[in-house]
């Protein structure tokens, strides 16, 4: 309903932009906080975390770890690029989904909803995981099945569940836009012809690589100010990381994730159809109902949780790790589940101190800028209410 | 359930019987060598530099030398000790009875119990609390301490690197009693550890570990290396676990192998403890009665040890396809490859073996067998033995003849502690305010901030003046927000901060 609304509004707004795009649209030269542009131009990221080793350059561990290998070395101008396409509804087939409707900078870089709706409002499958530190992750989706941010970007432009675009459309929306065409030809300078598909995915993947979320409160006591964490939180991290609990154990410091893909056995919504997740990709079934560990970094920002937003807030997700192996798997189905699947027994006032640990993983200080007007003159995405 | 890691035994067991084995008949010849002769196996690991001489072994590996003493007596608390302490001290714990959980999350910290005619420091969860002791800070030692009654582990850490943990007495404490985890460097020795409902001493996902003269008991599992590298472990003492000494590969980890373990020198004698791990834990599998169990590990070598009385058998190798309660793990690779198995005291081991065994013992044609000292199903490729004459083997013959016999070469993997990485304060500086300030802050343009060029007319020669500003900024513009204080960063960190922001040109 509220979704046919929006198409509406949406609509008229395109009936009314369709004249020659403004001229003004500049690409930003200086990178995006938390980057520097070194002397070949190019913006590399600097954290903290950087003084710090882990094991086997893994980036896993406890509190005082170096992050996992990172994508950067993008141009300013590659991640400006890529943010106006970022909000930009012309990627859509239709005009009125950009990236950022579904990944909106006021939801925590996701949409507020249990699962997507794509194009036609229908039901997208699955939820829309964060944006936030991309950078650092070697594979995309729920099911683990793209490995980069670039083979990552096609599958919501083209498929009809999401963005219902083809190839060729969206090449003929660019390359038919004289802002689009001078923007990719100053950020790729070397390159010589219309806009390319492979273009638009770099600066889609230069600007998802500057969503970095580092500076919590969380990671102001890793670097040494305890203060940071009330005992409460303290409390809760312990709990979080203890041998009861085991989340650390999946949710692995310092993204809170160790990019595994796991059988957990969270429930589906009612009236939702079982997910198989990875097991479709790798074919194998002891991975029925595997999906790829989230990283609980802004989680708090993220409600509804899990891969079909099963649940609605914090507390009863740990609630369902807390009743124990497998309490949600369907009868007469047999899973597979991660051994650190357990039978923690909590107590009531350690769930709420996870929860209240899971408060301290906020930090959006470097929420990228939603911009006033997009080069196809369309509305730049608008939340989905 | 049980069973589940052997069940897949029977299926090899025909593959077995179809292929090589079956209808061998005769005499093997015997090459028999001696292991105080012949070439020493090189170990897979060169630490940086020359190799060590035994008389050089590294024999401790926490770093800098402790600069603070403090004490804590029976009915304080360690932890506010822990809080209070700079890094660089020794919290000294008395004897007495202490009922918390223990975290460092700070370099250098020793945590020594005194033990006064016999009475120890004990740290008590009452089957209340989850772990005694928590650390992820580098240069960690825990010493002298008796852990009772936690539900999680006795000793864990998170990814802190240069830990000893000696001298420990750790009963009935949950899930691990003594458990690092992604460190790197690190000695666990002298502990007692017993009625541990997984491994007794686990190391997980760590490299270069030596564990040495720890006694470990009425366990499921005794010692377990676990997806890890460059581990020794030597003069043990193992009895009456499920299983004795373990090295495995776990599916859905993050890091993948386990590569270059030696066992060696240790008793495994009697592990025949009745299984009581938790539904779903991957040591629920194991067989009561098993000595050394490799799974899917690689360069595992096995080398003097006295290992008696395990009824299933003294040593079983196999791979992830025949364990069957292990989930799937596509990135990890599944066999044992290059297990090598050199001198070894086999006795009385295999009296009450499992069925899957005798069928494999069967189709090898070893009927009437009252022992079984080594078992291998699934593939093992580029494994050998020397004097496999001595043992009453299932799945070895295809093994070669190993061509060293002796590990003496290897003295340790430890290193030199890792001294910390230094940071100039001018380079910190320049990270904060990258990583934290221009959150806020840019060059020339008005963000949630005043632009850095403002900021620089104004504090100009003033490096102090910023710094003091940022720890309590007061409001000074009508059109701008408040500045959130930045008091969590300390006061060098702050004016090197300055000193960056004040140079910064674009
Ligand atoms: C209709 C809503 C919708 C739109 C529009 C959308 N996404 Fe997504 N996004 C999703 C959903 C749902 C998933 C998870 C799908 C799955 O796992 O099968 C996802 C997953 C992702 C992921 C993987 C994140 C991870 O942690 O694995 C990235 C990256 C991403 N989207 C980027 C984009 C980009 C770039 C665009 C624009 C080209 C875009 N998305 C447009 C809904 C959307
Ligand atoms: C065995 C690995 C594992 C362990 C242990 C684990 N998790 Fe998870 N967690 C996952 C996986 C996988 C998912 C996604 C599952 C799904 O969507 O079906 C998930 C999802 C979540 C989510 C929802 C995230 C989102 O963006 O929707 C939260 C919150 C969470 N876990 C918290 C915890 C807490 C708290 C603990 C400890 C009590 C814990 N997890 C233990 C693997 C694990
Ligand atoms: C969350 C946003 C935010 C962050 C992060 C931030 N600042 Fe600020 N800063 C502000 C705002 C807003 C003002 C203006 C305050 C006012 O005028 O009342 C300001 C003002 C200042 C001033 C001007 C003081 C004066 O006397 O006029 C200095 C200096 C400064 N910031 C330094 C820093 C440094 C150094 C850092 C990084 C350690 C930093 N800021 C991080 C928001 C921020």
């Amino acid at each position: 309903m509220i979704r046919a609304l929006v198409l509406l509004i949406a609509a008229i707004g395109t009936a009314g932009a369709t004249g020659p795009a403004p001229p003004d649209f500049t690409l930003n030269t200086s990178c995006p906080p938390g980057f520097e542009k070194t002397q070949a131009g190019v913006c590399e990221l600097r954290t903290l975390y950087q003084f710090y080793d882990s094991l086997e350059n893994r980036g896993l561990g406890g509190t005082r770890t170096a992050l996992p290998p990172h994508r950067d070395g993008f141009t300013p101008r590659q991640i400006d690029l890529g943010r106006y396409l970022f909000f930009d509804p012309v990627l859509s087939g239709d005009g009125t989904l950009a990236c950022a409707s579904c990944h909106d900078p006021a939801r925590g870089l996701s949409d507020g909803r249990p699962r997507s709706l794509g194009i036609h409002g229908e039901d997208a499958g699955r939820a829309a995981p964060t944006l936030w530190n991309v950078a650092f992750l070697k594979r995309f989706f729920w099911d683990a099945r793209a490995h980069s941010l670039e083979a990552q970007a096609s599958g919501p432009l083209y498929s009809p569940r999401e963005m219902g675009n083809t190839p060729t459309r969206l090449l003929a929306s660019l390359n038919g836009n004289a802002t689009y065409r001078r923007l990719f030809q100053e950020a790729f300078p070397s390159h010589r012809g219309p806009i390319a598909e492979q273009e638009i995915f770099t600066a889609l993947a230069a600007f998802q690589t500057s969503l970095v979320s580092l500076n919590s409160r969380y990671d102001r006591y890793v670097h040494g100010y305890d203060a940071a964490l009330s005992e409460r939180e303290i409390e809760g991290l312990n709990v979080f990381r203890s041998f009861v609990a085991r989340c650390s154990e999946c949710h692995t410091p310092p993204l809170f994730t160790n990019e595994q893909i796991a059988v957990i056995g969270m429930p589906e919504p009612k009236g939702h159809a079982f997910d198989v997740g990875a097991e479709a990709i790798l074919h194998s079934p002891k991975l029925k109902g595997a999906f790829k560990v989230p990283t609980l970094r802004n989680i708090t920002r993220t409600a509804p949780y899990s891969h079909s937003g099963a649940f609605a807030d914090l507390r009863s997700v740990v609630d369902f790790y807390n009743k124990g192996r497998g309490n949600a798997v369907p009868k007469d189905m047999h899973l597979y589940l991660h051994w650190h699947i357990s039978d923690p027994k909590l107590t009531d006032t350690e769930v709420d101190r996870i929860v209240d640990f899971l408060g301290a993983l906020t930090d959006e200080t470097f929420l990228p800028q939603t911009p006033a007007r997009v080069p196809s003159g369309l509305a730049p995405a608008k939340r989905g209410e | 359930m049980k069973k589940g890691l052997i069940i897949g035994l029977l299926v090899a067991a025909v593959a077995f019987g179809a292929g090589t084995y079956f209808g061998r008949s005769g005499k093997q010849e015997m090459t028999i060598s001696s292991s105080t002769q012949g070439a020493s196996y090189a170990g897979g690991f060169k630490a940086e530099g020359v190799a060590v001489k035994p008389g050089d072994a590294i024999r401790s590996v926490a770093g800098p030398a402790p600069t603070n003493v403090v004490v804590v007596k029976d009915g304080e608390s360690i932890q506010a000790a822990i809080k209070a302490a700079p890094k660089g001290t020794i919290v000294r714990v008395m004897p007495g009875t202490y009922h918390e959980t223990v975290y460092v999350d700070k370099d250098d910290i020793r945590i020594i119990g005194v033990i006064e005619a016999g009475r120890r420091a004990v740290l008590d969860g009452e089957k209340k609390l989850n772990d005694a002791i928590l650390y992820s800070g580098n240069n960690f030692v825990a010493e002298n301490l008796e852990i009772r009654n936690y539900k999680g582990n006795g000793i864990m850490g998170q990814a802190g690197n240069n830990f000893e943990i000696r001298n420990n007495v750790i009963v009935d404490s949950g899930v691990y009693g003594i458990f690092p985890q992604l460190g790197q460097n690190g000695i666990v020795e002298h502990n007692v550890v017993s009625k541990i409902a997984d491994a007794a001493i686990y190391i997980g996902m760590s490299d270069n570990i030596l564990v040495a003269h720890n006694d470990v008991f009425d366990s499921v599992a005794g010692i377990e290396i676990e997806n890890s590298r460059h581990a020794i472990v030597e003069h043990n003492y193992v009895h009456n676990n499920t299983g004795g000494l373990l090295a495995f590969v776990t599916p859905g980890l993050p890091i993948k192998d386990t590569v270059d373990v030696i066992f060696r020198n240790n008793f495994v004698v009697g592990n025949n403890h009745p299984n009581f791990g938790a539904p779903g834990s991957t040591v629920s599998g194991i067989p009561a009665g098993t000595g050394i169990l490799v799974m899917a590990a690689d360069d595992v070598v096995i080398e003097g040890n006295i290992i008696s009385d395990n009824k299933v058998s003294g040593i079983i190798i196999t791979d992830h396809a025949n364990a069957q309660n292990i989930t799937a793990d596509p990135e990890s690779e599944p066999n044992s490859d290059r297990v090598k198995i050199l001198d070894n005291v086999m006795l009385r081991n295999g009296y009450d073996t499992i069925t899957e065994a005798k069928a494999l013992m069967l189709a090898e044609g070893k009927v009437g067998a009252k022992n079984l000292d080594i078992v291998r199903v699934g593939p093992s490729p580029g494994s050998c033995i020397i004097n496999r004459h001595q043992y009453v083997t299932v799945g070895v013959s295809d093994f070669t003849e190993c061509d060293f016999t002796n590990t003496a070469a290897t003295v340790n993997y430890l290193l030199p502690p890792v001294p910390p990485r230094e940071i100039k304060p001018g380079e910190r500086g320049k990270v904060v305010y990258l990583g934290i300030c221009t959150g806020c802050h840019t060059y020339n343009g008005r963000m949630i901030g005043p632009p850095v060029q403002v900021i620089q007319a104004l504090y100009l020669d003033n490096p102090q003046g910023l710094a003091d500003y940022i720890a309590k900024p007061a409001k000074k513009r009508d059109d701008y927000p408040e500045m959130p204080p930045q008091d969590y960063l300390d006061p060098q960190t702050r004016l090197a901060v300055a000193q960056y922001m004040l140079q910064v040109t674009n």
